[in-house]
């Protein structure tokens, strides 16, 4: 029979848009139905990270893991599962090596190889609930600071953890706190930036969306270290759970009395403000967020002044982004020795990643530094879709690269990957198999940074520019061999000279794809191909009429209309029309449709 | 027209101007009033820009290159439906700008244009965080994913 218990339903935007929402009001009034709805409760959570199979939902008690859950199931869920206490065979997960159903949490490969620290609460409390937060050790952190600690003591222990920057760079978080405690002034403010513009990157956003408090808890402490009473919290305008989530913790956090003036009885205030960005990725770079939340163009300043020194609106300014705030709460409640048994020498703790793209387990992934991306992509991702090759893993978003294949057993950790010519960057992977062109992949980086590029410095303005149609030519098979030199040259040039991040690593992209995937810019060059058949241009789509049946079902799924015929005779494709989509090459049965 | 009616404010104004009142003595006052307007507005006409400009004291210019600048403001009305289609990094190598070239073609529109019946706008955009489904498109912020180039006639039509 059942007893109080919880059904947690992962509500994140991935799951939230396959129909969570639905899903939650079905549970309640199915639960209802049942006369359960004093004993067990329906709570929306923050990403569960396995946006792969959404929505799913957990059962507390037993630690069960639903995948694809929809409405349909809800009875049979509150029927079997929760009052005869039988498992729905159906809807558990099924295990790619043994073919099985696969009935608890941990025993889920996706799972089973991460080592959740950050993400431990995402997918289990209510985000919008301070108490759930609390109840697991939330802020004893903080108040473990103001009350035992001083904040020379905070401020030791954080560079004793070894911790690093989680927004791409790497630079230790303990030294740039120091510099921001250390400069003059009695107003000093701390920023989260959550400004998560790198495509197929969303740790932060769930972080935001499932754990709002660890990232203020975080803050509080930041702020105590370096003597700051006010902070913002610069949240992505396309994020709406993210700040919805985060303005009800604030609320709930000021009359609790951890956030506002005299914390915990101490005499420390802090204040903090959520400010919606307005839709552009060079904002992401610190003195451009600056200049936005002024109410300026974002647009990035020469440093120094570092914003340590001259911030916002010209005070001291201490950055970090969210999973570097919400790693500080855990660092502080176990202590630095703790911290430092998880990671390498030189990067300590853990990191999410977002892994998407070609792979079998797409999701939110959190592993300790130096696990190497073969144990990410294979072991926890479930290796390639559809059973088709790996080719490349994209690492780092615009700023990192592609690493082939002779790369996966390099360990993730921040200077392994820069040795290798990626960068951890915010931590976005995105896997791609054989019928993903190298080259169309670095035309589309460009084409990403030239739209975003703010405009202000030349060699990043002009240069990504002149890079992304050198680029695009080649995927016309309208490139010369003369051009990859010329990649090369400008690639170095943008780099050492562009004024801020964005500039600087924007080349990262193309010089990494040239370095581990010549071969593929020298086949759209000389011969004229894609080995991939991805660029469309270099492709044609022909009926091979001794073949063709006649059966139609080429031109009922083509979009466009370009197939026409009569059943029974050959069909024809008009190539004027025809936008190669491949549409026709995957229905047709026969293996008439030719592509070149 | 009727005379009387002429001195009425328009509602529209009266949300405007306490967006203003309430952020105008604040720091960095001047995107979330852009922000807010363009929600009561659905877009930033001129003359939304030029009260705001008056009210504020701010040149007219700097709000221009504000609103310029960021993706997320509009200055001319979008239609009644706003596709976005998704082409961060997982959405392009699962096929999303298949996915374009079929509402592209569809529509007759392109990126950041408008049908002439106002019936749809066609957006790109960079990641709005739902890889797992990739690729996908939002249209009035629902996510349709896990698209095929097949899928887009009957997902337009449902959007009048």
């Amino acid at each position: 029979m059942a007893e109080n218990q919880r059904i947690l339903v992962c509500a994140g935007t991935g799951c939230a848009s396959s129909g969570a929402g639905k899903l939650i009001t079905a549970l309640n009034v199915e639960l209802k139905k049942q006369g359960l709805e004093e004993t067990v409760t329906v709570v929306g959570t923050g990403c569960q990270g396995f946006c792969e199979k959404g929505p799913t939902i957990v059962i507390e008690k037993h630690q069960v893991l639903y995948t694809s859950v929809s409405v349909d199931d809800v009875a049979e869920i509150v029927a079997s599962d929760i009052i005869k206490d039988e498992r729905v065979e159906r809807l558990l997960l099924i295990d790619q090596i043994t073919q099985k159903p696969v009935g608890k949490l941990s025993e889920i490969r996706f799972f089973a190889k991460q080592h959740r620290i950050i993400l431990q609460n995402c997918g289990v409390i209510d985000p919008q609930k301070i108490a759930e937060y609390t109840a697991r050790k939330g802020y004893l952190a903080l108040q473990k600071a103001l009350k035992d600690m001083s904040s020379d003591e905070v401020l030791e222990e954080v560079k004793k953890s070894g911790l690093r920057g989680r927004g791409g760079a790497g630079f230790p978080t303990g030294l740039k706190w120091g510099f921001c405690r250390g400069a003059a002034g009695d107003k000093k403010y701390v920023i989260c930036n959550a400004d998560e513009g790198d495509p197929g990157a969303f740790m932060d956003r769930s972080v935001l969306e499932g754990d709002p408090h660890s990232v203020i808890e975080g803050m509080l402490i930041g702020a105590y270290a370096i003597g700051a009473n006010e902070g913002y919290v610069y949240c992505r305008a396309e994020y709406p759970m993210a700040i919805r989530h985060l303005e009800i913790a604030i609320k709930q956090a000021e009359e609790a009395g951890y956030l506002g003036d005299n914390i915990l009885g101490s005499d420390f205030n802090f204040h903090l403000n959520v400010f919606a960005g307005a839709g552009a990725f060079v904002c992401g770079e610190e003195t451009a967020l600056m200049a936005s939340i002024e109410g300026k163009r974002g647009m990035p300043r020469v440093r120094p002044p570092f914003p340590a020194v001259s911030g916002l609106w010209g005070k001291p300014t201490n950055i970090n982004n969210v999973e570097t705030w919400s790693n500080i709460p855990h660092i502080i409640r176990n202590g630095s020795d703790w911290y430092t048994q998880l990671g390498t020498e030189k990067s300590k703790g853990t990191k999410i990643f977002a892994l998407t793209g070609k792979v079998n387990n797409t999701g939110l992934v959190e592993v300790p530094m130096g696990t190497t991306l073969r144990e990410i992509i294979f072991d926890i991702g479930g290796g390639v879709q559809n059973g088709k090759a790996f080719k490349a893993v994209q690492i780092g978003g615009p700023s990192g690269g592609c690493m082939p294949e002779s790369m996966l057993d390099t360990p993730v950790d921040y200077d392994s990957l820069a040795k290798a010519g990626a960068m951890v960057g915010s931590g976005g992977l995105v896997i791609m198999d054989e019928t993903t062109c190298m080259v169309d992949i670095a035309r589309f980086f460009l084409s990403f940074t030239t739209k975003e590029s703010c405009g202000k410095c030349t060699p990043c303005r002009e240069g990504t520019k002149r890079m992304y149609e050198i680029l695009d030519r080649i995927t016309k098979g309208e490139g010369k061999i003369e051009d990859i030199d010329t990649l090369e040259h400008l690639a170095l040039t943008i780099k050492e000279t562009s004024l801020c991040g964005l500039g600087q690593t924007a080349p990262n992209p193309i010089l990494a794809t040239i370095k581990y995937f010549r071969h593929e810019f020298e086949a759209h060059i000389r011969d004229h191909q894609c080995p991939a058949h991805a660029c469309s241009a270099l492709l044609s789509y022909s009926i091979d009429a001794e073949k063709c049946k006649g059966c139609g079902l080429c031109a009922k799924n083509c979009p466009t209309t370009c197939i026409t015929g009569e059943k029974k005779k050959p069909y024809v494709i008009k190539e004027d029309d025809c936008i190669k989509c491949g549409t026709c090459v995957d229905k047709c049965k026969f293996d008439a449709v030719i592509r070149l | 027209m009727c005379t009387e009616c002429e001195e009425l404010i328009d509602p529209k104004q009266i949300l405007l101007d306490d967006v203003i009142t309430k952020y105008k003595h604040q720091n960095g006052p001047l995107i979330p009033v852009l922000q807010q307007a363009q929600e009561v507005y659905g877009y930033l006409p001129t003359h939304v820009l030029q009260h705001i400009s008056k009210t504020m004291r701010i040149p007219l210019a700097r709000i221009y290159g504000v609103v310029t600048f960021y993706a997320q403001f509009r200055l001319v009305p979008s239609g009644r439906n706003v596709i976005n289609v998704c082409l961060g990094t997982a959405c392009h190598v699962r096929g999303g700008a298949k996915v374009l070239q079929t509402i592209e073609k569809e529509l007759k529109i392109k990126d950041g244009e408008t049908t002439e019946d106002r019936r749809y706008t066609l957006e790109v955009v960079a990641c709005i965080g739902a890889c797992g489904l990739a690729p996908v498109i939002s249209i009035n912020n629902e996510v349709h994913g896990r698209l095929l180039p097949e899928h887009i006639t009957g997902i337009l039509a449902e959007y009048e």
